[in-house]
């Protein structure tokens, strides 16, 4: 066993770009739950934002233009999920589960003439002096764009929920949507907005896979990472922080086991291959064990169908 | 499915085994894959494989495949409804899909299962393989010259008997070549997930490694060592040309074709048997990707000298003296491994560091 050999300032600058993917789709499926609809359909999302992405990066050159392509992608896909559900009053469940099906499909299908293609390189953001600082400038100051735009996406939508007055009516209308109704918020237009919000936060969480992580396309390549999201939104309590911790976690020990294992550590590897899971699961848990913060955190209305006759 | 078309795709399969298989109808061959036929890798040969097969039979064949079927329970109904369909031969290409292969065979008595990697066998159930570990040993050959940091990653899969052959077998030629040779092995649990598989490449990459073997299937490895510069990698399963001349410096490539037509012409023929089909660089299963100029020229000759040697049959990779991890002996002097060892080879050779998981 040789732990030397792990630098942590290199591990926990990794650990951010593996988590990433996982925190863009979590934080997105988040503020579609806080409005009340349930949307399965992460994996499938993610996918497609990731072929879409790859594809407008490969024929611009851009990454920039990959990345605003695979949001639009990502929320034109919800928005099927959303007149399905919103609209003609189909079952969030199914629907959503039927939506990573087909987004899977429809992934293959674009991806078939770019399988085997490089993407152009994401360039790193030049922090000048700041990326050359010992430790912190490694870690903090010597990423990509995508990482910046996560984090600053947790802090808005936290922000957006907690102090805005639209925060509000988005909540409002996740907690009970005939209430809301009542009072004359557009419910439907406003889960449309939301559920499109969370599609194109997935779209970017799947680009980011395909254009900075692994880089390049492959079918099925998101391989679980969506639901992976879905859990770590409940497991956080549907609060915007919990949902960092969870996805840096997650990403933190699946890195950490990883060096862990090359560093000829003597713990079994089955137990570091389920570690990322099970910790990530136990933080979440043990944090929000106050139960009546919990019972806060999930929206009243969440899966319900809303009808203005009912 | 509804419930009609499963009594309809039912009835149609007693009609099938009923009517013996007219003369005029196509053979049915069914393929359960593991990946996506875009894996770029494992999958994606065995698929050409079953193109090979369409081409050289035209319409005397109809071939069918699953993609992505997951190791284990869902295997099993994967499997069952190819052969509801009416599948005549079905070819299940994952060590994992062993015992679903087996107890799908056991209710479907008229139909030929042929399971890639595995061991067990039945009337109606042939195993095949190919020998990966002769390439691997090219590669650790290559591998072990190429590396500056005396440091090789080994990205492994499962800790089945093949992925092990193939990191002793690697580890044998590099130390052959090179005495401080140093595997690192990193288990990724999974045959197919780019993301952790870039991962694993990273994080072997970040402790030092130069040159990164890989079990999995996909080229994200390849990709990672690129970003990376100045790391080496090695195609599985499929050429992986597009990262060539580097990081791709060679690859394994397993050529199923020659099998996969051998074995529908023994059907048609009615000649078909149960048997157990090892091939290696000699018959042509596995292929060895070419080596590409970042490989100085000596290496390259002597790699592809060991290659002819291996194909020939002159020189058995596994030959004595090999020590077992914990020091005893293994091999004598002069000794060849024998292929019962081989399958089921559960330990490490002396030098490697690290336990294999169970």
């Amino acid at each position: 066993m040789d732990l030397s050999a792990i630098n942590p300032v290199i591990l926990v600058a990794s650990l951010m770009v593996a988590s990433t993917p996982i925190l863009l789709a979590a934080i997105g499926e988040l503020v579609v739950e806080k409005s009340g609809v349930l949307n399965l359909g992460v994996e499938g999302m993610m996918i497609t934002g990731a072929i879409c992405g790859f594809a407008i990066a490969v024929e611009t050159g851009s990454p920039t233009l990959g990345f605003i392509a695979a949001a639009l992608g990502g929320a034109l896909l919800s928005l099927i999920f959303g007149v399905l559900t919103q609209v003609l009053l189909s079952n969030q469940v199914a629907t959503g589960l039927a939506l990573t099906l087909f987004g899977l499909g429809i992934s293959a299908l674009l991806g078939q003439g770019y399988i085997g293609i490089k993407p152009p390189a994401t360039p790193r953001i030049d922090l000048g002096p700041l990326s050359d600082l010992p430790v912190v400038g490694r870690i903090l100051f010597s990423h990509d764009l995508m990482v910046y735009v996560s984090l600053a996406l947790v802090a808005g939508v936290w922000a957006f929920l907690r102090y805005t007055r639209g925060g509000l009516i988005l909540r409002a209308v996740g907690e009970s949507h005939d209430a809301a109704h009542a009072l004359g918020y557009k419910v439907i237009l406003i889960r449309l907005a939301a559920i499109a919000f969370g599609g194109a936060c997935a779209g970017l969480g799947g680009a980011y896979l395909s254009l900075v992580r692994v880089p390049q396309w492959t079918e099925g390549m998101t391989a679980g990472a969506g639901w992976i999201a879905l859990a770590i939104v409940v497991f956080a309590g549907w609060r915007a922080w919990g949902v960092l911790l969870g996805a840096y976690l997650f990403g933190g020990v699946t890195v950490l086991q990883l060096n862990l294992q090359a560093a000829g550590m003597a713990i079994p590897v089955e137990v570091l291959s389920m570690s990322p899971y099970l910790i990530t699961i136990l933080v979440l848990v043990i944090m929000s064990a106050d139960r009546r913060r919990a019972a806060m955190g999930a929206p009243a209305s969440l899966g319900r169908v809303f009808h203005a006759s009912s | 499915m509804s419930v009609k078309s499963i009594l309809g795709t039912a009835a149609l399969a007693v009609g099938l085994a009923s009517a013996a298989t007219a003369q005029d109808d196509p053979l049915k061959v069914g393929f359960i894959y593991v990946g996506p036929i875009g894996d770029g890798g494992w999958t994606y040969e065995h698929n050409e494989g079953r193109l090979a097969v369409e081409e050289h039979f035209g319409d005397q064949v109809e071939t069918v495949y699953q993609e992505s079927v997951p190791e284990g329970a869902d295997a099993e109904r994967a499997i069952t409804q190819m052969a509801l369909q009416g599948a005549d031969l079905i070819f299940t290409t994952s060590f994992g899909y062993m015992d679903p292969t087996i107890n799908v065979a056991q209710k479907f008595p008229d139909v030929k299962f042929e399971h890639a990697t595995g061991y067990k066998r039945a009337d109606n159930v042939s195993t095949y393989s190919a020998r990966f570990y002769e390439g691997r040993a090219v590669q650790g050959y290559i591998a072990g010259q190429m590396t500056e940091t005396n440091k090789i990653g080994y990205i492994g899969s499962f800790p089945i008997p093949e992925v092990i052959r193939g990191i002793n077998s690697a580890y044998l030629a590099a130390k052959e070549v090179n005495p401080d040779v140093e595997f690192n092995v990193v288990w990724a649990y999974t045959w197919f997930d780019p993301a952790k598989e870039a991962d694993a490449a990273q994080a072997l990459i970040e402790q030092g490694a130069d040159v990164i073997l890989q079990h999995t299937d996909s080229t994200a490895p390849q990709a990672a060592a690129e970003k990376a510069g100045d790391v080496y990698t090695f195609g599985q399963a499929s050429d992986m040309a597009e990262y060539k001349p580097a990081p791709r410096i060679s690859s394994i490539i397993d050529n199923w074709a020659p099998y996969y037509i051998d074995r529908v012409q023994a059907v048609m023929d009615g000649t078909w048997e149960s048997t157990d089909t090892w091939g290696g660089i000699g018959t042509g299963m596995v292929g060895i990707g070419e080596i590409t100029d970042a490989v100085p020229a000596d290496v390259k000759e002597g790699a592809l000298a060991l290659k002819e040697r291996i194909g020939s049959g002159e020189y058995h990779p596994f030959t004595g003296p090999i020590n077992r991890q914990d020091g005893s002996q293994w091999l004598a002097e002069g000794e060849t491994a024998t292929d019962e060892t081989l399958l089921g080879m559960d330990f490490y050779v002396e030098g490697l560091e690290g336990e294999i998981p169970n």
